[in-house]
């Protein structure tokens, strides 16, 4: 059947098991990726079907793994990297950066970086210290690395393995509070370009975008505040680098209010680049200056204070209310 | 599915070529000086005097003596042309910077036996990742010198592709490839093939943690893989004390693997224990670290005084072991050259530093659109639309492009 209803989850896990079906490039790298079959399960059942040669359990270091990676990828492999959790790819972050990001423009487009790195990410599972970030901005801003996160199971299944295919590094969010949603996919559609944005509800009177974990908040959002009258567009981002500039101009010229919605700190966030743009870009059609919701400057809480620290519905609905009273 | 692992991978080679008399098993460790303070245990095969080392009364060398002995005369006056070419392009390179010409140069001088015995050890299919001093391996790979110059001169960050050598881009994050050279390695032994790859790198490089982590990926995985450390006994300022403990090829006995200290100032020596390392990485056998015992002549690059920070005598005691008087010692002892061959190099290794010279000074920016390209291979909307008004502002200037 082509249409089946999956969790985000087993979404991923089907997209990678289709990626390794049909192109034998194709490697899965990470620690307990293997027998456990991921701390999340994504990779689960994949080595037993795979093999050891093609789901590598890899030792407990990060550098390690991004840096052979990049090794595997010029000899004409496709590694897709899993990092264990968000706060754990730091080590990996001078590979990333320094190494992954910049390969193909120092060598004047010969050498080609399809290397796929996944790190579940953002909060809201009651984690403890470093399990619970989300350091997406810190990517975007890298020449040479794309970032993109799914909010839903067939963006999942699908923007996986249109990462995989691209021949650019992609590093590739999973929102791991999502993981166990379920939503429909159609393994035979035509799934939307990896980089355009997608509305996620039509409005009149604002925009809210989001990506990733917080497109579930908006569209809940919108729901309360079309309760009380008011029409709110959700756009689903779903790529942080490219982020489509277009997508939202077109909605914030027909609803004229922008709110940007992430978990992450909104100092120098993605939200500000989209703010800043969207100013230069709309600045006679805006009635409102572009708000945004997001995490505070400081580290990731401790568990029982993260429902304070995440943007949840009534913060979303107060800017809502706090950009249609311009 | 089953697939064998990588770390069960039976031998892939059959019908190695191998020097006749090579031994038929590598043992592990075959250098092993008891400390830091004890004079270094090399392997060597050719004194500083340019006498061959008599294996019988070496045993130590004994494994590797035979890797070199299908060695004709004719292949050590290659060696020797090979040495000064590298030395006198490297002494070009650094005369150009001093005339502004590059704007930054990092010199092999002293360490040439090092990179062309290493160099000239490896096959046409084997895989070499360099530093940024590899000088000497890019010239036995076959890149054009010239090629090396574009990145010190601000053109280009690579300048040749690294496909056709089988030579890789140089790489400034130091230790950095040598995880690259692991994981083309693992990627080797996937494939079946019966190719190697060679990581270099130097002393300062050996603190970094990436390093550390490619001997753990290489060796549990067991990759084809060759780490050869350049000791240059100096990380820009940083002696190895301030690197290292116990004698650095120690260190790969902890990971599991062998590891070998060699004269790197004898380029014989440097090639027999390559060509031992690489055969082991081809039958199966895992990565070794080779750690070539040498010293940087010069700065580290044309930025640093090392008048500060080294003393006159060390410097002096190590051109007493200078690898191409050494080498010519022993030509010209054995008779396997002549004044006449020498003088004729000369002639060549000038027309070579005219060469450079004139090249690099004709040397073309690079145009002003080309900081847009190649940032992606896909293509990013972000680049296009910034590219985009790049353009329009030059072209808005009057006679603008």
């Amino acid at each position: 059947m082509a249409v089946q209803k999956l969790t985000i989850a087993k979404a991923l896990n089907d997209s990678l098991r289709k990626a390794l079906e049909q192109d034998p490039k194709v490697l899965i790298m990470g620690e307990d990726v293997g027998k456990l079959g991921g701390v999340f399960r994504i990779t689960d059942g994949l080595q037993k079907d795979f093999g050891e040669e093609r789901v590598i359990d890899t030792p407990l270091a990060e550098s390690g793994i991004v840096g052979t990676a990049i090794g595997l990828a010029l000899r004409g492999y496709r590694p897709v990297v899993e990092i264990q959790f968000d706060g754990f790819v730091f080590p990996a972050y001078d590979q990333i950066v320094t190494q992954l990001a910049k390969m193909h423009a120092r060598s004047l487009g010969t050498i080609k970086m399809p290397v796929v790195i996944r790190i579940p990410y953002a909060g809201g599972i009651g984690a403890v210290e470093h399990h619970s970030e989300s350091p997406e901005t810190l990517f975007a801003h890298v020449p040479g690395l794309k970032v993109v996160s799914p909010s839903n199971a067939s963006d999942a299944y699908w923007m996986l393995q249109q990462a995989i295919l691209s021949d650019d590094p992609v590093i590739f969010f999973e929102p791991k509070r999502r993981y166990w949603d379920k939503g429909e996919v159609d393994v035979e559609a035509i799934p939307d370009a990896l980089h355009a944005s997608r509305v996620a509800r039509t409005g009149t009177d604002i925009t809210l975008a989001a990506y990733g974990p917080m497109v579930k908040v908006c569209l809940e959002a919108a729901a309360a505040a079309a309760e009380e009258g008011k029409s709110v567009e959700v756009l689903d981002l779903r790529s942080m680098s490219p982020v489509d500039f277009d997508g939202i101009q077109a909605s914030v010229e027909k609803t004229r209010r922008l709110v940007v919605v992430h978990e992450a700190p909104v100092f120098l966030g993605v939200g500000s680049e989209i703010a800043a743009r969207i100013t230069e870009r709309c600045f006679y059609h805006l009635e409102a200056p572009v708000l945004r919701v997001g995490g505070y400057h400081a580290p990731y809480p401790p568990a029982r204070l993260e429902d304070e620290y995440l943007p949840g519905l009534d913060r979303v609905l107060d800017a809502v209310d706090r950009s249609l009273a311009y | 599915m089953t697939v064998e692992s990588t770390a069960a991978r039976k031998p892939r080679r059959s019908g190695t070529k191998r020097p006749a008399g090579a031994a038929s098993a590598a043992k592990p460790a075959a250098a092993t000086a008891k400390t830091h303070d004890a004079e270094p245990q090399l392997v060597q095969l050719l004194t500083p005097e340019g006498v061959r080392v008599d294996v019988a009364e070496n045993p130590d060398v004994a494994e590797f003596a035979p890797f070199v002995a299908d060695i004709t005369t004719d292949d050590l006056r290659g060696l020797y042309r090979d040495m000064v070419m590298t030395r006198r392009f490297d002494g070009e390179a650094t005369a150009l910077q001093r005339q502004g010409e590059l704007g930054l140069w990092a010199s092999l001088l002293g360490q040439e036996a090092a990179q062309i015995g290493s160099g000239r050890a490896l096959r046409d299919d084997d895989y070499v990742f360099p530093t940024y001093r590899e000088h000497g391996v890019a010239w036995c790979r076959g890149v054009d010198p010239t090629n090396l110059l574009g990145m010190f001169r601000g053109v280009n960050h690579g300048g040749w592709d690294p496909t056709t050598n089988n030579f890789h881009l140089y790489t400034i994050v130091i230790g950095s490839q040598t995880l690259h050279a692991t994981g083309y390695a693992m990627g080797v032994a996937k494939d079946g093939a019966d190719s190697a790859v060679i990581a270099y790198f130097g002393d300062g490089a050996s603190s970094q943690g990436d390093v550390a982590e490619a001997f753990t990926f290489s060796a549990v995985y067991n990759s084809p893989v060759v780490f050869f450390c350049q000791n240059n006994q100096w990380a820009i300022s940083e002696p190895t004390e301030r690197q290292m403990r116990v004698p650095l090829y120690q260190r790969a006995q902890g990971f599991g693997f062998p590891g070998v200290r060699v004269d790197g100032n004898d380029v014989l020596a440097c090639l027999a224990v390559t060509r031992w390392a690489l055969e082991r990485a081809r039958r199966g056998e895992g990565p070794t670290l080779v750690e070539a015992f040498t010293y940087r002549m010069g700065a580290h690059t044309t930025s640093d005084d090392p008048t500060k920070y080294r003393r006159d005598e060390e410097t002096a005691a190590w051109e007493a072991k200078d690898p191409i008087l050494r080498l010519k010692a022993h030509l010209l002892a054995t008779g396997a050259a002549d004044e006449a061959y020498f003088a004729e190099l000369e002639v060549e290794s000038e027309a070579m530093g005219k060469r450079v010279r004139e090249v690099v000074r004709s040397m073309p920016d690079p145009d002003t659109m080309a900081i847009f390209e190649n940032v992606y291979a896909d293509g990013h909307a972000l680049v296009d639309e910034e590219r985009a008004q790049f353009a329009a502002y030059l072209a808005s200037f009057e006679g603008g492009e």
